[in-house]
């Protein structure tokens, strides 16, 4: 038997390859099970990188609705409270080249901002409460309305129902708490030098822009 | 007492030039008592202080202003005796020169003390009623940080600590607070350290850390230890550790690296490995404390920097603005090139000069321009690594400068960032002169705020996903409910078959509303017990709220003074409550009249009008909600209009009969009767129009709802349903927006204020009829749209 | 007085790019000095040429990149990297062969990466390997030096050296095998023999003719600059250790197989140009001092690799130095150090939060 194997190259051949590919293929599933990896499911990872303000821009109930949705083949630039930062991280997450942001959805607001609710001129109708998804609204019926400012996510959705108007969108102050140093000086945001000239730069020169302050050697843009 | 212990070497580090001699050139001094004393709440690590006097309240020396606010906190005292002027946002000492809230105060130049209370023998005292005594007297970090001391000072039980070191070192260009303090309260500073050392239970090497670029402090110190020693044998104890200079051997992490050759792991506290490492000043400030009962009032700062003409140490109240004493030491404003609080390598520039001192302010800087020049321009990283070998925590600087730049955060922690102490020793030896620290603290800001933000929108994740599990749940019961109700129809259904079979001849035809409307009159008769109850209590609750109702107005604090409108008002609500008791008896009465049949009979009775079509009995509602609902079900929508037509019609009469009662008897209740006749007035208007419309266009009308399906009323959550429809809304809007230039956006917000307004008008128009009690919030709603269109167009 | 919100520290140390650079170009001065002596005034005329065309270049890129042109030419990279481009290839090469060389480095190895800082290999090393590689002919032709001459002869004179230069005139004699050339095709001859036969050892002292001079010159740079504190010890003296233990492991006690003694190693060809000038080139190299140690012991390995049993060409400077430039982010990864507070070093890509201490 063995002898006839080695005479017929071709059958050697053959009987060598399929030991080989079921060898292989004992290996590869035996390391598929024993290192499968228990990754989150992928709607849980989109969730986890949208803003949470569930505001509905996109166009769905929710920022779940709408990870599903991008799970399902869905544009990821449908999210202007998460901005471009967000639409950066799903790509990434994604694989996906980064589209800029749908302005059909809105714009991104660079400021933060929360509800804020007049509270002498509130009449206690319980629209806001109604429309605020993240239960941020305190009050009740025929008594005054106040936002809780902390979980408020700065939706907007809670504006439009109130019958008084007295919902206002402020912006969140920076205080001692969350203020923080900004990056250095760069071209484009000169902070303590003053830029003479104007200059187009490229990435790399982030961090030099402000020694153009002092270089008159003609170099005007081209 | 001599230095017997090894000192182990700082990797890293550098040796920038001292420049300490300048301001040791003179004694101690102190400045006059400045115009005004601005002491911030938050001059420490942790919550700031609540303020406890008032403006115009007068304080004397040492008297609380602010008390701690919770464990992580310091209390403030006033620095003299003066009077409040103020309460209010000041600027204070920090890098983003924001404001925070101070105390104001316009000394009397008396300077009266309030009463202290010393202590001889601090040795008798239990150890919580000394730390008490250092909280009590606010004394905070004075090296920089400003942490509480007292919390530094009691470690957890699980916390053996074996080294107690007096951080002695000052490592910074410039800064000689330290040293002076050393030289002129050595002895002080050693009764602090045998205090310290006393509250941590007696540790076994106590320290007194000093660079040996401070040889007249070390003479002080050791002098001080050995005149201690003589009376107290723990002080032999003390050793005065000499160390070379290098910067930064004075942070609190190098320190112990150098003296223990322990590193604080990272992430944890220095008590986690045995040591507590205090600042000398901090030793002296808790010794006066505990010793005098005298609160942190005063510290010692250099006033240094070739911008001024004197320069030397001072002992300052805290809270004199620093432009009063630049002031005192001969500022030259136009030769400054900044004023720093703090040392050249980790002090910050005043954005405000008015800023006070505070606890953590150990140096005034004010170099010239020569002195210290504005940064030359960064040029590229050409990764000489120079950086990476005078770092001290053994960071790899470069790299972090890359990934700060591309704000990669997650790199930037697998690379230690929160490991940096923000020395300044990188940009210092950096050739390509990159601020370096401001990258990182740029960077640790941004991750902090990520944080938070991250944080943030878990919980709204939480919230949100509570919120739509609670209104799933509420219309799941809806739904049960529904469902129990269906069955319950069924049950009844049968049960009138049954009975229209016994009874009558005819079959009846049950559809569905009518089964409904018979189920539901079931649910609600099948517990005759019940349904008594339930009136019951409602008579109840009527008496209730006519008893309310009918007690004398009493003026309270929000309403000092009862109008004429009020009791106007009291009276009507009187009335109605009256009104609603009457009913409430009535509908019990009827109740128990009715009680005689049997629900069964009713059943039966409701079972027989079907058969039957016109012999309503109009007693039985069963049968008449039944009867009514089969009518609608068999009519045409013009009939069906009709009926309403006519059912309103009736109301209408009946409305308006009572409308004459009330002005009859001059009842208060006469508006709102009025009002209930005009509504039915307006309704009929609609049902007339509606039937025109039938009878013109032939369009299908639209039905009564409410009428036709007694039974089943759509189960959609109106919170929801709310919800859902501000989304549609903006969405639609966004959309809109999306396509439309700015002129047209403009006018599309102004078409869509002017909608807003006009719903506002009639929503105002409303309530001026119906006295409503909100008509003010209306009215301010509507003068507001009016605004915003004014602006707008 | 305008207060400037400035970010600490305040001061700053005396340390600039530009200083740095200067002070390696004044450290090479001894090695252009001896190769001058040694090989005549082609050296000179290379090192200007190579100088003033990668400054001329520098400038054209940034005027072309919109940039200001003195505040990058400052920094002085440039000229080092004309001035060891110049040192690196023959005299007397044509002169195109050094412009070339000059726009591969500052062009092509430098500013299409980004500029100053940016390039991940070393720019004259680059333009180095790339020229051999395309012109071996020409990058392989070194002047005899000048022990070597034949009685009476002299180096070129300056108008002869140009004429070669531009127009291509050729010298007679001018030009002689290295002792790298020698001992790579050395077979059959144990090192003694050799040592004695050859003309190029038998003028020379340690490791041939003019080239032992060289190499001392450069060292005596390297260590100027080591004094400057311009770079560390780590990467140099690890590369010059690795040869010498490569070069002592396969010594083979001078017979026909040697590789060479490792003196002949530390005193011949780029050896010290490479590791004082070339190995501390710091934009390409590994960034911590472990990880240089490990980048200059692994270069001097390769040197020696590529000198003993490469095939066609003599010296492994260049390549030795652009294959490592290749491995510098690699050795990074496993060569962080172990930051204060933690207990092991930690590796840049491991995210996990951990505190390091228990």
């Amino acid at each position: 038997m063995i002898e006839f194997v080695f005479q017929n190259p071709i059958l050697s051949a053959l009987l060598a390859l399929g030991g080989l590919s079921a060898a292989f293929g004992a290996v590869l599933g035996f390391a598929a099970v024993k290192f499968k990896v228990e990754g989150d499911p992928i709607v849980d990872q989109i969730d986890a990188l949208l803003p949470q303000t569930q505001c509905g821009q996109c166009g769905h109930p929710g920022c779940r609705p709408y990870a599903q949705a991008i799970a399902g083949g869905e544009d990821i630039n449908k999210c202007p409270p998460g901005g471009q930062a967000t639409i950066n991280a799903l790509a990434d997450l994604l694989d996906v080249e980064a589209p800029s942001l749908d302005a059909e959805h809105g714009e991104h607001l660079d400021v933060k901002r929360v509800a804020f609710i007049r509270e002498d001129e509130c009449i206690g109708c319980t629209k806001c409460i109604q429309a605020c998804p993240m239960d941020a609204i305190l009050g009740a019926a025929k008594q005054m309305h106040t936002v809780i400012a902390d979980e408020c996510t700065g939706c907007d959705l809670c504006v439009e129902p109130c019958p008084v108007d007295c919902i206002d969108m402020i912006p969140v102050e920076t205080d001692l708490k969350t203020w923080k140093w900004d990056l250095p000086a760069t071209n484009q945001n000169p902070v303590f030098h003053v830029v003479a000239n104007e200059v187009n730069l490229i990435a790399s020169d982030l961090g030099r822009g402000h020694a153009f302050g002092d270089q008159h050697d003609g170099n005007k843009a081209a | 007492m001599t230095s017997l212990i090894k000192v182990w070497e700082l990797p890293g580090g550098i040796h920038p030039p001292e420049h300490k001699d300048q301001s040791l050139q003179l004694p101690l001094g102190r400045v006059p008592l400045p115009p005004v004393l601005v002491i911030p709440l938050n001059q420490h690590m942790g919550t700031p202080a609540q303020p406890v006097v008032q403006v115009g309240e007068r304080v004397l020396a040492g008297q609380l202003i602010g008390a701690a606010d919770g464990t992580f906190s310091a209390n403030t005292h006033a620095s003299t005796s003066g009077t409040v002027i103020a309460i209010e946002e000041r600027a204070i000492p920090h890098p983003s020169g924001m404001n925070s809230e101070s105390v104001v105060i316009e000394p009397d130049g008396k300077d009266e003390w309030i009463e202290l209370t010393p202590c001889e023998d601090y040795r008798s005292l239990d150890r919580l009623t000394l730390l008490d005594k250092i909280r009590a007297a606010g004394v905070a970090g004075l090296g920089g940080a400003g942490f509480p001391t007292a919390v530094k000072l009691a470690p957890k039980s699980t916390q053996v600590i074996d080294t107690l070191i007096l951080n002695g070192a000052e490592c910074e260009p410039y800064i000689t607070a330290d040293d002076m303090l050393m030289q002129v309260r050595a002895a002080e500073l050693v009764a602090g350290t045998l205090l310290l050392s006393h509250i941590l239970h007696h540790p076994k090497n106590l320290l007194i850390g000093i660079e040996d670029n401070k040889p007249k402090a070390i003479a002080a110190v050791k002098a001080a230890v050995a005149g201690a020693a003589v009376t107290d044998p723990e002080a032999a104890n003390i050793q005065v550790v000499v160390f070379p200079t290098k910067y930064p051997s004075g942070g609190a992490k190098q320190l112990t690296q150098i003296l223990t050759g322990r590193e604080i792991p990272s992430g944890h506290h220095s008590a986690d490995i045995g040591v507590i490492c205090v600042n000398v000043g901090t030793a002296v400030a808790a010794w006066r404390a505990v010793r005098f009962g005298e609160p942190l009032v005063s510290r010692v700062t250099t006033m240094v920097g070739d911008a001024l003409a004197t320069q030397r140490n001072v002992d300052v109240l805290l809270g004199t603005p620093i432009s009063y004493l630049l002031t005192q030491h001969g500022f030259n404003a136009n030769n400054a090139s900044r004023v720093v609080m703090g040392g050249p390598m980790m002090g910050f520039t005043l954005l405000d000069l008015a800023a006070p001192v505070i606890k953590t302010t150990n140096c005034i800087l004010a170099p010239s321009k020569q002195e210290l020049p504005e940064p030359t321009p960064a040029q590229a990283c050409i990764r000489c690594g120079i950086c990476a070998e005078v770092c001290p925590a053994s960071l790899l600087p470069q790299q972090l400068f890359w990934y700060a730049q591309a704000e990669d955060f997650d790199r930037l922690e697998s690379h230690n960032l929160f490991d940096c102490i923000e020395c300044g020793a990188c940009s210092y030896v950096c050739p390509s002169t990159i601020p370096l620290v401001q990258y990182y603290r740029a960077a640790k800001g941004s991750i902090r705020l990520h944080e938070i933000e991250k944080e943030k929108s878990d919980r709204s994740r939480q919230r949100f996903e509570f919120r739509q599990e609670r209104i799933a749940k509420e219309e799941a019961e809806k739904e049960a409910k529904r469902v129990a109700r269906q069955k319950a129809a069924e049950e009844a259904k049968k049960k009138l078959a049954e009975k229209a079979a016994e009874t009558a001849a005819a079959p009846v035809s049950s559809a569905d509303p009518i089964s409904a409307a018979a189920v539901k009159v079931s649910a609600t008769q099948a517990t005759p017990d019940e349904q008594k109850a339930k009136l019951e209590r409602l008579v109840a609750a009527a008496k209730n709220t006519l008893e309310f109702q009918q007690k004398p107005l009493v003026p309270n604090k929000t309403n000092p003074v009862i109008s004429e409108e009020q009791l106007v008002k009291q009276q009507v609500r009187i009335k109605q409550a009256e009104l609603k008791l009457a009913e409430a008896e009535q509908k019990l009465a009827d109740f128990i009249t009715g009680l005689g049949t049997t629900p069964a009979a009713a059943a039966s009775a409701a079972a027989a009008p079907i058969a039957a079509e016109p012999a309503v009995d109009m007693n039985d509602p069963v049968a008449a909600a039944i009867a009514r609902a089969q009518a609608k079900l068999t009519m045409s929508p013009e009939d069906k209009a009709r009926a309403n037509l006519e059912s309103l019609r009736g109301r209408l009469a009946k409305a308006e009969e009572k409308v004459a009662a009330a002005k009859a008897d001059g009842s208060a209740n006469l508006d709102a009767l009025q009002q209930g006749a005009e509504k039915l007035q307006q309704k009929i208007a609609e049902a007339l129009a509606e039937l025109s419309a039938l009878g013109i266009e032939d369009k299908p009308a639209p039905v009564a709802a409410p009428a036709t399906e007694p039974a089943a009323p759509e189960p959609v959550s109106a919170e929801q349903s709310a919800a859902q429809a501000a989304i549609e809304k903006a969405k639609a809007k966004a959309a809109a927006l999306a396509n439309m230039s700015d002129d047209e956006k403009r006018a599309e917000q102004i078409q869509s204020l002017q909608t807003r307004l006009t719903k506002a008008r009639e929503r105002l128009a409303k309530a001026e009829a119906e006295n409503d009690a909100n008509i003010e919030a209306f009215r301010a709603g509507v003068t507001k749209l009016e605004e915003k269109l004014q602006e707008l167009a | 007085m305008a207060l400037l919100n400035i970010t600490s520290p305040h001061t700053h140390g005396a340390n600039r790019t530009g200083r740095l650079m200067r002070l390696v170009v004044y450290a090479t001065i001894p090695g252009i000095v001896a190769l001058t002596h040694f090989f005549g005034i082609g050296v000179l005329i290379n090192v200007l040429l190579a100088s003033l065309s990668c400054i001329a270049f520098e400038a054209l890129v940034m005027k072309l990149r919109a940039r200001p042109i003195m505040f990058y030419l400052r920094d002085c990279s440039a000229l080092v990297t004309g001035v060891l481009i110049g040192v690196s290839l023959p005299p007397y090469c044509p002169w195109w062969l050094v412009i070339s060389a000059s726009f591969v480095a500052i062009v092509l190895a430098k500013q299409l990466y980004g500029g100053m800082g940016f390039n991940p290999f070393n720019p004259a090393m680059v333009a180095y390997v790339l020229l051999l590689i395309s012109f071996p002919v020409q990058m392989t032709q070194w002047a005899t030096p000048l022990p070597m001459l034949a009685d009476g002869q002299t180096a070129p004179s300056l108008v002869a050296a140009l004429d070669k230069i531009f127009f291509s005139i050729p010298i007679d004699g001018y030009s002689s095998a290295t002792v790298l050339d020698v001992m790579k095709q050395n077979s059959g001859l144990t090192l003694d023999d050799l040592y004695q036969q050859q003309p190029v050892f038998v003028e020379g002292r340690w490791a041939g003719a003019g080239w032992e001079w060289v190499n001392i010159a450069f060292l005596l740079g390297g260590i100027y600059l080591l004094y400057k504190k311009v770079f560390t010890w780590h990467a140099p003296i690890s590369m010059l250790l690795a040869l010498v233990v490569m070069s002592a492991l396969f010594y083979d006690s001078g017979s026909s197989n040697s590789g060479g003694s490792p003196t002949y190693h530390l005193l011949s060809g780029a050896t010290m140009l490479g590791a004082f000038f070339i190995v501390t080139d710091p934009v390409s190299s590994a960034v911590s001092t472990r990880g240089r140690i490990v980048y200059g012991a692994l270069i001097g390995v390769l040197i020696y690799v590529i000198r003993a049993w490469g095939t066609s060409y003599p010296d492994g400077v260049g390549f030795a130095v652009l294959l490592m430039n290749f491995a510098a982010p690699f050795i990074d990864y496993y060569t962080t150090p172990r930051t204060y507070g933690h207990k092991k070093p930690r590796r840049a890509t491991d995210a996990s939060t951990q505190d390091g201490g228990h």
